[in-house]
């Protein structure tokens, strides 16, 4: 299985685009390491991993995003450097991202051609016919039949996609990386994706291609890469593996995470019911419950539509459909009625969505329980100070004073404090989206502990988390969510990494 | 002061002196200042007469540019006051002509200038439209509407008892002073030891967060925004009794004057950060300024030259007495 791949059986004597251990590291993370990996012309190279195993830093050190650390890059087996964009574009490596860089309101043919339009015959100006006309013969070869003069806003997804790849094609790409491209796409769409991908193919360019989905790995995937914290794991052919090795591959680490959690014998009744919630931003037909002393997870990969189950829940965002209740009682409205119900949201982004940086420690620990504090509307600053006092003491928040900008603190006390907020509030429901990112390995074990003792008096919790180590190791059951659904419940005893990633992942 | 200013957002340093506290002394040294620099340079200054004529142009000044200082906070803006200003002068000074009684003047003048921050906030809430654009366009709209009904006419001529308002003394000071001290109080109160205040400085600091504590984000702001309409009400009113006449055009001149009191008064265009004590000090500070050049004879035509230079030069000063670190 580790073995070298065996190479493809066309002419080819050396590879289109080769990596020979390419290393990226940033601050306290390893986000390559020695990976290497060839790419053969005409060839479909399929990129697998969980979040974070580093298929978005390998993308931006090809689009020349990141410069690596260490490793080198050979061409048609010529060592070549690969430093910026600019290189990344001679040398013919395109990459084809989610969130798509077009330009809305210029049409198709601007698009594909901009920054390097055919100069017209008066000086400043475009030859308008010559792009149209380039145009639409490129778009002809990939089989995308459409007028070049459409402003982009007016297509679809799968449409833009082309234009993306035609535009990459344009500046004589040999090597396309592809993101997840058949993520917003509907089945006819991913049809006309794949056949467009055997023209390619015919014509000799190599794509790199990462996917979530298991079907299309071994459907469309000539070679397959696995990465694993960074690390190449393993390379397979398709004929070679199985769905379930390959998952066993993307997840088999040793986790070496023991946080505190004391399992309650019995969870109480239920507090938080979810039933049948949509809404207009992508979840459907929502069912959880909560019951008090449980930790729940809710897992699944990064897209899926758990941070949008978590706003729904919190009224965040508006729902099109279903219910959610507390203690039996119907939620309705915004963030403000939950909140006086009861229910906590902790969210992922806690700099711009759970805290006022330039305020103090103290301002941020009362502000959701000014109703609670002052019923009558008269803030005494006395009585504030105590109470910030008092939790700061409690959940041992490391800061010089309660007067101290909250913005100065770590990133672990900034989450206590978010923490710390919706305790002052009483919340009952709290409800955290990822909340050990960006937290070191001493404050994370210290946020599980505050949560475990939530949940040891009664609190009901939800976690969302991409760590799944940490729901294994946390939660009494979990949820596992793909493309807006929830497609599996997990109990404790099957729990595993193994069961998250093969329920989250497309299967045939 | 001292006592509410510690709670303020911002934070301690060091010395266990908030910043807000800090920045409130600086600029109270600066109006003190000028007060020494003007009575050497001038005969006058230091005259009765001219220290209650600075008094009363700084209250008027306070007075539009009070409850604008609760929309900076929330990191809004409100251009429509002095539009405000002038319509609702011009509607009061018409009811206390047409019935004789100016309580229903001014409950009308009042009224009008809440239903007006009240429209300007269903717009920034409820239309989410910012709140630069909202207030500009009914900037417009007031000014339109005003100078429709004017026509070119000038109301003249209110009864004395109403006038007393604008230019009447009570124990030796302008009633315009008394008047100062109850909204700098009611100011105070509202934005430091109410718990709307709390969350007004909030929104200002982080909307976003803000919603997600919990905070009805919406109610707030329309608070804010017709509390700021409601002092423009009012503002008209003593402006009226002061001037004895209303035309269509009274309140032109008064917005951009009002933004630069906010602003030499410590309070943050980006919101969360400022007080309604310090935008009195502001007001004091410009009225202080222009009363100066006016005693040393400096042509008017300077006037904004220097309230532009003043603005910048205490906004700068800010920003390098509070540096933040995120």
């Amino acid at each position: 299985m580790n073995a070298l791949a065996p190479k493809p059986a066309g002419d080819a004597a050396v590879p289109l685009f080769e990596l020979r251990g390419i290393s990226k590291s940033f601050p306290g993370v390893k986000a390559l390491d020695d990976v290497s990996f060839a790419i053969w012309p005409g060839e479909v190279h399929m990129l697998l991993g969980e979040n974070g195993a580093g298929k978005s830093s390998l993308m931006k050190v090809l689009c020349g995003a990141y410069t690596a650390d260490g490793g080198q890059f050979f061409l048609d087996g010529r060592k070549v450097e690969m430093n910026s964009a600019a290189d990344a574009r001679q040398l013919g490596v395109a990459v084809i991202f989610q969130e798509f860089s077009l330009v809305p309101y210029l049409d198709i043919a601007q698009n594909i051609y901009l920054g390097r339009e055919p100069k017209g015959w008066l000086p400043g100006t475009i030859d308008r016919g010559k792009i149209l006309r380039d145009a639409k013969a490129l778009l002809a070869t990939i089989g995308f039949d459409i007028d070049p003069s459409t402003p982009v806003h007016r297509l679809g997804v799968a449409q833009q996609q082309m234009v993306e790849i035609a535009k990459a094609l344009s500046q004589d790409a040999r090597i396309l990386v592809m993101d997840e491209p058949t993520a917003a796409l509907s089945d006819r769409e991913t049809e006309l994706l794949f056949a467009m991908i055997a023209q390619l193919k015919v014509k000799g360019v190599a794509i790199v291609y990462i996917s979530h989905r298991m079907a299309e790995v071994f459907s469309l995937g000539d070679r397959i890469t696995v990465l694993r914290d960074g690390k190449k794991v393993a390379e397979a052919m398709p004929g070679q593996s199985s769905p379930d090795e390959l998952i066993r591959l993307m997840v088999g680490r040793n986790v070496d995470t023991s946080y505190p959690r004391n399992f309650a014998a019995e969870p109480g009744p239920i507090v938080l019911q979810v039933s049948n919630v949509s809404s207009p931003n992508g979840i459907h037909d929502i069912d959880l419950v909560v019951r008090a002393g449980e930790i729940v997870g809710l897992c699944g990969l990064v897209g899926s539509g758990r941070t949008e189950v978590a706003r729904a829940i919190f009224g965040a965002d508006k729902t099109s459909a279903g219910e959610i209740r507390i203690d039996g009682q119907l939620r309705s409205g915004g963030p403000d009625k939950a909140s006086r119900m009861g229910i906590a949201l902790i969210p992922e982004s806690r700099k711009a969505e759970g805290l006022a940086l330039i305020r103090s420690v103290g301002d941020n620990l009362v502000v959701s329980a000014l109703q609670k504090l002052f019923p009558l509307g008269l803030f005494v600053p006395q009585r504030a100070r105590e109470e910030s006092g008092a939790l700061v003491r409690q959940l041992r928040v490391a800061t010089p004073s309660v007067k101290q900008p909250v913005g100065l603190l770590s990133g672990g006390n900034q989450q206590k404090v978010v923490i710390g907020k919706w305790l002052a509030a009483g919340a009952k429901v709290f409800i955290f989206d990822e909340p050990t990112r960006g937290i070191d390995v001493g404050a994370k074990a210290e946020i599980f502990a505050l949560i475990d003792g939530l949940v040891a008096k009664g609190a009901a919790v939800l976690m969302i988390s991409s760590e799944q180590a940490e729901i294994v190791h946390v939660c009494d059951r979990a949820y596992v969510m793909r493309d807006g659904g929830i497609v599996g419940e997990l109990s404790r005893q099957q729990l595993s990494e193994e069961n998250i990633v093969r329920m989250g992942m497309h299967h045939a | 002061m001292t006592d509410t200013t510690k709670i303020l957002p911002g934070g301690a340093r060091r010395l266990h002196i908030s910043a807000d506290v800090l920045q409130l002394s600086y600029r109270l040294l600066a109006a003190l200042l000028i007060c020494v620099l003007l009575s050497l340079l001038t005969d006058s200054f230091l005259s009765l007469n001219n220290i209650l004529n600075v008094l009363r142009q700084a209250s008027l000044m306070f007075f539009v540019a009070a409850g604008l200082t609760l929309v900076v906070l929330t990191a809004g803006l409100d251009l429509s006051i002095g539009a405000n200003v002038g319509l609702t002068a011009c509607l009061a000074g018409t009811v206390i002509h047409v019935t004789g009684s100016p309580t229903l003047g001014v409950l009308v003048g009042i009224g009008v200038g809440a239903a007006i921050g009240l429209a300007n906030g269903i717009m920034v809430t409820a239309l989410r439209i910012p709140s630069f654009i909202a207030t500009y366009g009914m900037l417009w709209i007031l000014q339109g509407v005003a100078y429709w009904y004017m026509a070119g006419e000038t109301i003249h001529g209110f009864p004395p008892g109403f006038r007393q308002l604008g230019s009447g003394y009570f124990l030796g000071l302008p009633i315009p002073v008394y008047l100062l001290v109850i909204f700098l109080a009611i100011g105070t109160v509202l934005a430091q030891r109410t718990t709307w205040g709390q969350e007004i400085y909030a929104i200002g600091a982080n909307p976003v967060a803000a919603r997600l504590s919990g905070i009805p984000v919406a109610a707030r702001l329309l608070l804010v925004y017709t509390v700021s309409g409601t002092m423009a009400g009012l503002a008209s009113i003593i402006f009226l009794a002061r001037l004895n006449s209303a035309e269509a055009d009274i309140g032109e001149s008064l917005t951009l004057p009002a933004i630069a009191s906010v602003l030499i008064g410590g309070t943050s265009l980006f919101g969360g950060v400022g007080t309604v004590f310090g935008t009195f000090i502001g007001a004091l500070i410009l009225t202080l300024v222009l009363n100066g050049m006016n005693l040393l004879q400096i042509s008017a035509s300077w006037q904004p030259l220097v309230t532009g230079a003043i603005v910048i030069l205490a906004v700068w000063l800010d920003r390098m007495t509070r540096r933040r670190a995120f």
